[in-house]
């Protein structure tokens, strides 16, 4: 056996620019599957994250005839005296913060410029609003007493022309159907990097929310972060409401985005396969070329008595050489890349996928399960394709082998 | 002993439509420690018998007969057995395997036998010694001239301690007074140890070293001498 694999590291030596190619292409592919699978990671965990953080939560409390879509703000879609179910709530150990939170749909106008708007009534103080406040990138956070105050997103801002201090009108539906129509001023402009999120979402103080919309003491739900996503099962049991409203998690609030992860990772199984059909494609070409050229050694080979099984055990010890050196290069560029993508970012600027939150920039995010994983699928697929190479060379009559042009 | 025993051995060879038959049915029988040429003319079939003895290829009918084993009724695996056991292999190119040294090419038969080590690198420095190349031991294929190739393949056919060394052209491809030393050698270590030796070859210098000739034409055994020797 240690004589085999003397003979196939040295054969691989022979022509040691075929070799270092047959594995760099192995190791190309790995690092690309690497590369990839971090990246996709990077941006499905920061998808999900900043779902959450700004826009779902962990779990929100809603009645049960609230509808999100509508925004509908009738005192029966609502929550009456949100303040004492958030209160009960915060009491909770795993609870990080808990805020009502009013939602109204509008517009926004300025000049002859107009936007639709989500305007959402926020407490400021709360942690919860904590992403907006650190997004704010000029004028200042809006605070609770703030009666003509607006804090609007900075591609918003870009579209109306607006600025800090500029009056912009704000017109909006009521409790009872109407719109309301009032001047506010741009208090401050905020980017959370994430364009389907800041290009609609304009924020009030709660209360202002509420006065303006005629919901007076309502909220449409109450919105609950974890101190980890993680923990979200392990809270619903100690939640309890009332018949008429509802709890839902994060899961349900991001369904489409649930979905899409169900559906990109179905997409990608099938560029991780051709990408390991390109890597096993090199490394049978590499052998079966190498099989032809050593035809008549094989038949030597054979001649001395060397059986079928140990010349297949020959070639086989080939391709693993082949896949080892290739998984190496491949763990090297793949993490070195994986590294650079993960401190630096890539940036893909406006995704406009509608529902789904995806920040300008995905930072790749490797993981332990995904490096193990790919690494042993490449292993395994780069074996198997030197098996119809080694069966090849083990299959040749031995005259037929030595009668072979040199 | 008979080492060899050729029962009406005929091969025919379909290329094509066209049919070659390269043996016509020949019987022929090889006693132990024999040094035989296998004389004739190009397509007389002399390497085609050899590669039969040599357990390389089946006969189309008829029957080979190897130390006393009925080699045409032995699958792949056995006739591989069959050859590493029995039957040591020189070729007119100097078959060795070249990313191996001359030690390793020796060695290489010793390690399938699964023979120990202290074993083999006994066997290996004997045959380097016996074939004059204990300083070359190191050296791959590539830093061996034609004749000290030839030589190594020599050893490495003798290794195993086979019964039988077949030799197709051993000197086909050397000058003079290296085909002279190898076949010094061969003549040697026949008189020595007693192994026999059957090579097909059509240089007279060849046929000079034998102790029986056997001449080929068209397949068929033509005719049977003994030269005097030299």
């Amino acid at each position: 056996m240690i004589q085999i694999l003397k003979m196939a590291f040295r054969d691989l030596g022979r022509n040691r620019r075929r070799s270092f190619f047959s594995a760099l292409a192995v190791g190309a592919g790995l690092a690309l599957l690497i590369l990839m699978a971090s990246v996709i990671e990077g941006e499905m965990g920061s998808a999900i994250e900043s779902a959450i953080k700004l826009q779902s939560g962990h779990i929100q409390i809603r009645a049960v005839t609230y509808n999100e879509n509508k925004s509908s703000l009738k005192w029966v879609d609502l929550i009456e005296n949100p303040e004492q179910i958030a209160g009960q709530i915060g009491a909770l150990n795993q609870v990080k913060a808990v805020t009502p939170r009013l939602y109204a749909s509008g517009f926004l106008s300025s000049g002859t410029q107009s936007a639709g708007a989500r305007i959402t009534g926020i407490d400021p103080l709360s942690p919860a609003s904590d992403p907006y406040r650190e997004g704010v990138v000029s004028g200042n956070f809006i605070s609770p007493d703030d009666r003509e105050a607006v804090l609007i997103g900075k591609p918003m801002a870009d579209k109306l022309n607006l600025k800090v201090g500029d009056n912009v009108s704000l017109s909006l539906n009521t409790s009872d159907g109407n719109v309301q129509d009032q001047t506010f001023t741009v208090k401050g402009i905020y980017s959370t990097n994430t364009y389907g999120f800041d290009s609609a979402t304009v924020f009030l103080p709660l209360v202002k929310a509420q006065a303006i919309t005629q919901t007076e003491n309502h909220a449409s739900t109450i919105f609950i972060l974890l101190k980890d996503t993680a923990l979200t099962d392990s809270v619903l049991p100690a939640l309890h409401v009332s018949s008429n409203l509802e709890i839902k998690t994060w899961k349900d609030l991001n369904a489409l985005f649930v979905d899409y992860e169900a559906m990109a990772q179905s997409y990608i199984s099938i560029f991780y396969l051709i990408i390991l059909a390109i890597s096993a494609s090199v490394i049978i070409n590499t052998l079966i070329m190498s099989v032809y050229e050593r035809t008549r050694e094989i038949g030597i080979l054979s001649a001395i008595g060397m059986r079928g099984n140990r010349i297949m055990m020959l070639f086989l010890a080939e391709s693993s050489m082949l896949a080892v050196g290739g998984v190496i290069m491949g763990l090297i560029i793949g993490v070195l890349a994986t590294l650079y993508f993960n401190v630096n970012g890539f940036y893909i600027g406006n995704m406009g996928l509608s529902g789904i939150l995806i920040t300008d920039t995905i930072y790749a995010k490797l993981t332990t399960d995904n490096l193990i994983n790919l690494t042993i699928m490449t292993f395994v697929v780069t074996l198997l394709s030197g098996f119809y190479p080694a069966v090849m060379a083990s299959r040749m009559q031995p005259v037929a082998a030595l009668r072979a042009e040199k | 002993m008979e080492v060899v025993k050729i029962e009406n051995v005929t091969r025919v060879y379909q290329i094509g439509k066209l049919e070659t038959r390269a043996l016509q049915g020949v019987d022929l029988s090889i006693e132990s420690g024999e040094f035989t040429s296998l004389v004739g003319p190009s397509g007389s079939g002399k390497t085609t018998l050899l590669q039969m003895i040599g357990c390389l290829d089946q006969p189309t009918s008829g029957h080979v007969i190897v130390n006393g084993k009925d080699v045409t009724k032995l699958n792949r695996n056995q006739r591989a057995d069959m050859r590493r056991e029995n039957i040591g292999f020189i070729f007119q190119f100097f078959a060795l395997i070249p990313t191996l040294s001359a030690y390793e090419n020796i060695e290489m038969p010793l390690l399938l036998n699964r023979q120990g080590t202290a074993e083999r690198k006994e066997r290996v420095m004997e045959l380097l010694k016996a074939v004059d190349l204990t300083d070359r031991a190191n050296n791959r294929p590539d830093q061996l001239s034609g004749g000290q190739q030839q030589r190594v393949a020599i050893a490495r056919a003798l290794a195993p301690r086979p019964a039988l060394i077949l030799a197709d052209e051993p000197t086909a491809n050397l000058d003079t007074e290296n085909g002279r030393q190898v076949m010094d050698i061969m003549q040697k270590l026949n008189k020595d140890t007693g192994v026999t030796f059957v090579f097909a070859t059509h240089d007279p210098r060849v046929i000079n070293y034998a102790r029986r000739v056997v001449t080929l034409q068209d397949g068929l055994i033509e005719k049977e001498s003994k030269p005097v020797k030299k």
